[in-house]
């Protein structure tokens, strides 16, 4: 070797500390910040009124907060079930597919059951199931690949977002296209009978975000008290413990996928009857892939990724203003949320490990 | 069939294939070494803008291509730090890497959307690229062609017969064992790694150097994804690579020439056709019990030495 690289030496700590656990997230974010502040500098613009547009002007009105919880409600929810996948060290990374053909499915109703009478009250549930089996139908395609025949969960759960986009995007530019729709590309507008109603009169927020609220208090509780939740951690950390233990590899896989291909199928159903009223060629701006780093930045616990879920969208929100007040690109948000996940992934290593710096060896 | 057509298909074939062979046999080192990055997509879309706007700015394709590996490189360095260095999880910092690149490239490349690159170089052999159907696909490709067919041939011969290679295979199929054996395997893995992202870079500069002479966000379109599934598809082998990749250069001409020939098939179908394809291929793989013995015992975990 033409140079000495230092040694970095990890020695894993007795126990994860308890402060550097609390610690690390919110250290991860300041970089993140500190970082994302510095790019903004170099594309000449000022950092300080960056973070204003970004982090703070949001929080200051109803209007920017209801949004904010709208975008955070589909975040939370996919984090949730993938928090369950990353424990069990299985790595579904196709949120973002199963989200669509959830809200997908879900669509699909509304659509066939258009011009029916606003008191028909078993639309929305219908519409429900079907973008929870949606999502969860194509979720169990690359879980089913796996304990079957080994596939790699991995690039399989990637390949079905593109199959998923491409799936949506020919049945709204073709037979499901509103023949009243001056030939842009959308299916009609929902009845209300499909439509989920706001929360109070008047608002931006749908109901769906008090089931959403329901999902994460659920997950919580369960949280450490279930064996199921037991056993997930188990695999992930020690899987020839796990099959002594006498829980099944593949039930788990099995079940963890279906878990976050139904609440990915749910949040796409919100997303749709909730919030956009109609299936377009795009129903998501990639909430598939930032939930991963939700539920990261959230340590997969359910409660840490409520509070992830709100930063997260906070970006979202702040995004589109900087890119109207700043002129910032839009890409702005997801370099950043690539940031944010280096930083979270750093800090983690540091709450597990202690790090030493050594001169190479002679 | 017309000799042109066939020409012209064969000339897709390979064209739409190559990006896929560069970036997958940098994958395939790095993946040989222990080390999973599934941050090709995000190292091959920086080095696709890094490339246009060096190629734009000095209007040398080389310094394109040189700007290319060097984006490829320093997103692949960062990988490489938290990754092998700090041990952070191989598949989580992948996305991490594929995620922040496409956005920084949306950024970086922001005043060259639009912009198209005319100095963009073919080769040109005399007498040998004017020989009848063989000699524009054998000699008159650009250099990224020979580039690729070089650095898997390089590549083949530096794993299978070189001693440096075979301690990288080592570091690769027992981090343990290599360590015992006085190999330095963060180091080895480090450039590996490093290596994986020039080549992702160089793939991405094919693009937009070669391939299109624009550049538009997002255009990498889940080719470094598909390069990912390629190294698993050939098993680890450098020559079964170029297999793989031009059976899928084959699906993306398909995509293109049933139109031109009157199949009524929706065009989302058919664009769907690679990433169907990749799910097939390791399905198949999988059935056959063989390939997966190839797979590099220590690939995607972690070495942390013990003192």
């Amino acid at each position: 070797m033409a140079f000495e690289l230092p040694k970095v030496t990890l020695t894993l700590r007795e126990a994860p500390s308890r402060l550097r656990t609390f610690l690390g997230p919110i250290l991860a974010f300041g970089i993140a910040m500190l970082l994302g502040g510095l790019l903004v500098a170099l594309m000449g613009k000022s950092p300080w009124q960056a973070l204003d547009v970004y982090f703070i002007h949001p929080l200051l009105d109803s209007y920017n907060l209801q949004a904010l919880a709208l975008k955070a409600s589909p975040l939370v929810l996919m984090a949730i079930g993938l928090s369950y996948c990353y424990r069990a060290n299985l790595w579904n990374i196709g949120a973002e597919g199963q989200f669509v053909i959830g809200g997908t499915c879900a669509g699909a109703i509304a659509i066939f059951t258009h011009g029916a009478p606003d008191n028909t009250l078993w639309i929305l549930p219908a519409m429900l199931l079907a973008g929870v089996m949606g999502g969860m139908v194509t979720a169990l395609i690359p879980a089913i690949l796996k304990v079957s025949l080994g596939v790699s969960e991995i690039l399989t759960s990637l390949m079905l977002v593109y199959v998923s986009q491409l799936t949506l995007d020919y049945l709204v530019r073709g037979p499901w296209r509103d023949p009243k729709g001056f030939n842009f590309p959308v299916t009609v507008t929902f009845d209300p009978a499909a439509t989920l109603p706001p929360l109070f009169d008047g608002a931006r927020v749908h109901v769906g975000v008090l089931l959403t609220l329901a999902i994460v208090i659920i997950a919580a509780i369960m949280q450490g008290r279930s064996l199921f939740n037991f056993a997930v951690r188990l695999l992930g950390l020690a899987p020839r413990a796990a099959r002594f233990a006498g829980f099944s590899e593949a039930r788990i896989t099995l079940i963890v996928f279906a878990l976050s291909g139904g609440l990915a199928g749910l949040a796409g159903f919100m997303e749709v009857s909730g919030q956009i009223n109609q299936l377009q060629p795009s129903i998501s701006p990639g909430y598939g892939f930032t939930a991963i780093i939700v539920a990261f930045l959230g340590r997969l616990s359910p409660v840490g990724i409520l509070v992830a879920g709100f930063v997260l969208s906070l970006t979202y929100i702040g995004g589109e203003a900087a890119q109207i007040s700043m002129q910032l690109p839009l890409d702005m948000t997801q370099t950043f949320q690539g940031l944010l996940l280096f930083c979270i992934l750093s800090a983690d290593i540091l709450t597990r490990y202690d790090v030493s710096l050594a001169k190479a060896r002679t | 069939m017309t000799s042109e057509f066939v020409q012209a298909v064969l000339l897709t074939i390979l064209t739409s294939s190559i990006p896929l062979i560069l970036a997958a046999i940098g994958e395939l080192v790095a993946e040989r070494a222990g080390v999973l990055n599934l941050g090709v997509e995000g190292m091959m879309i920086c080095g696709a803008v890094s490339a246009f706007i060096g190629a734009y700015d000095t209007g040398s394709a080389l310094i394109g291509a040189a700007c290319g590996i060097l984006a490829g490189a320093l997103l692949a360095a960062v990988f490489g730090l938290l990754a092998i260095y700090l041990a952070v999880n191989q598949v989580a910092a992948g996305l991490a890497l594929t995620i922040f690149g496409l956005g920084i490239s949306g950024l970086i490349g922001k005043s060259y959307v639009g912009l198209k690159l005319t100095n963009a170089s073919h080769l040109h052999l005399p007498w040998l690229s004017d020989i009848p159907y063989v000699g524009q696909i054998l000699f008159g490709e650009d250099y990224f062609v020979y580039a690729a067919f070089a650095l898997v041939l390089g590549v083949w011969l530096w794993l299978n017969k070189t001693h440096a290679g075979l301690q990288l295979r080592a570091v690769g199929d027992n981090h343990t064992s290599a360590n015992t054996l006085g190999l330095d395997v963060q180091a080895i893995r480090l450039w590996a790694v490093l290596f994986g992202g020039g080549c992702a870079g160089l793939a991405g500069a094919y693009l937009t150097l070669a391939y299109t002479p624009f550049w538009s966000p997002g255009m990498t379109a889940g080719r470094g994804w598909i390069a990912l599934a390629l190294v698993v598809f050939a098993s680890w082998q450098p020559w079964r690579l170029v297999l793989g990749a031009l059976i899928f250069g084959g699906a993306t001409i398909l995509q293109l020439q049933a139109q031109a020939l009157g199949v009524r098939i929706p065009s989302q179908l058919l664009s769907s056709v690679p990433y169907l394809a990749t799910i097939l291929a390791l399905i198949l793989l999988s059935v056959s019990k063989r390939g997966k013995a190839n797979a590099p015992a220590s690939l995607g975990q972690a070495f942390i030495a013990d003192k």
